[in-house]
């Protein structure tokens, strides 16, 4: 009987792994704090999901996002076909975090301080879940900033040491200082694509590029 | 580093210099706590190969469970950008580039600011807190 049983559960076994590769792709949206990484999860979490709720709160306060949070089974519509991806929302990755810089935000030291001490920990799980948890990632950058920042090359160098695909997003195109070439100048190794997932400007392409990347 | 004599007493800013054949032999962590030990002593620490992306990714994991309100604040790091991104990338490391080995500066974040940066230079602006 007990034979039977391991016999069996090793035919499960193996045809899960068999099947592995239809296991859901796992999308990673990394970038700098305030790029707009968590404005662009919540878009694609109303789009494309039934109940359409957000993953997670927007903020202009850095680090805002604390945790890596997922939002399993986003099925993205593309010419008669269905592309199922769980999204990861991850904290904005920095090499440095002074807690008195929420100060200037009206926080309280204690409150800042808090904040801190979870952003460190949310930027240690982001790289974490780059290293090990990911098959895919959306970079996303302010393009009203300079995208040429050591934590910026880095990252990209990461994620290329992976072999991992990746979509470089250009957000911000509503505001008039935005700068979609300077990205495009920064990373030509890479297509870049401009959007406003504030305003939603923009979104079919990404939708497209998104399908045709990690589809 | 340990060899080296600290300048407790004095006003200055120590600077260490680290060839690439002194990391050649260490463990990713090894090398993250040589450069993390040098920078929370308030040093800037100049490497003269830099690292890998993995050990880049794991110097700034380190670096985050490090971080202490009113104590270190982080890392500031800098090295030369790949120059229009067509000698680095999966093709370079497939043909066995050595071109993302580039000098890698590396110090406390309250103490150093990096002024201009461009492909050929680095221009930082170091204080002593």
């Amino acid at each position: 009987m007990g034979l039977l049983t391991n016999l069996r559960d090793s035919i499960s076994r193996a045809a899960a792994t068999l099947f592995s590769e239809d296991e859901q792709k796992r999308i990673g949206i990394y970038g700098p704090p305030n790029a707009g990484k968590t404005t662009l999860a919540n878009r694609i979490a109303r789009d494309w999901t039934e109940h359409g709720d957000a993953i997670g709160p927007e903020s202009h306060i850095p680090h805002e996002t604390r945790r890596a949070r997922r939002k399993e089974n986003v099925e993205i519509e593309r010419d008669g076909k269905t592309v199922s991806i769980d999204i990861v929302d991850t904290p904005g990755v920095t090499t440095k975090v002074d807690y008195t810089e929420f100060l200037e935000h009206d926080m309280e030291e204690d409150d800042a301080v808090r904040r801190s001490r979870e952003a460190t920990e949310g930027v240690a799980e982001a790289m974490h879940w780059l290293r090990e948890d990911v098959d895919g990632v959306i970079y996303v950058l302010d393009s009203t900033t300079d995208p040429f920042t050591q934590v910026n090359t880095m990252l990209i160098g990461i994620i290329e040491s992976q072999d991992l695909p990746v979509l470089i997003l250009a957000n911000k195109i509503d505001k008039e200082e935005s700068s979609v070439q300077r990205i495009r100048n920064a990373f030509p190794q890479h297509e870049t694509i401009p959007l406003s997932a504030l305003e939603g400007d923009n979104m079919d392409e990404v939708y497209d590029k998104i399908a045709e990347y990690f589809g | 580093m340990p060899e080296a004599k600290h300048p407790d007493d004095e006003d200055g800013v120590q600077i260490d210099l680290v060839s690439a054949e002194r990391l050649a032999d260490k463990a990713t962590m090894e090398k993250v706590r040589t450069i993390l030990d040098g920078v929370r002593e308030g040093n800037i620490v100049i490497l003269e190969e830099g690292l890998t992306p993995d050990e880049e990714s794991r110097l700034i994991e380190v670096t985050m469970t490090e971080i202490s309100p009113d104590e270190f604040n982080g890392i500031e790091i800098e090295t030369y950008p790949q120059s229009g991104g067509d000698d680095g990338g999966f093709l370079g490391r497939l043909m066995g580039s050595d071109s993302d080995k580039k000098l890698t500066v590396i110090g406390p974040a309250n103490q150093i600011e990096t002024l201009h940066k461009d492909e050929t230079l680095i221009s930082a602006l170091v204080s002593r807190e």
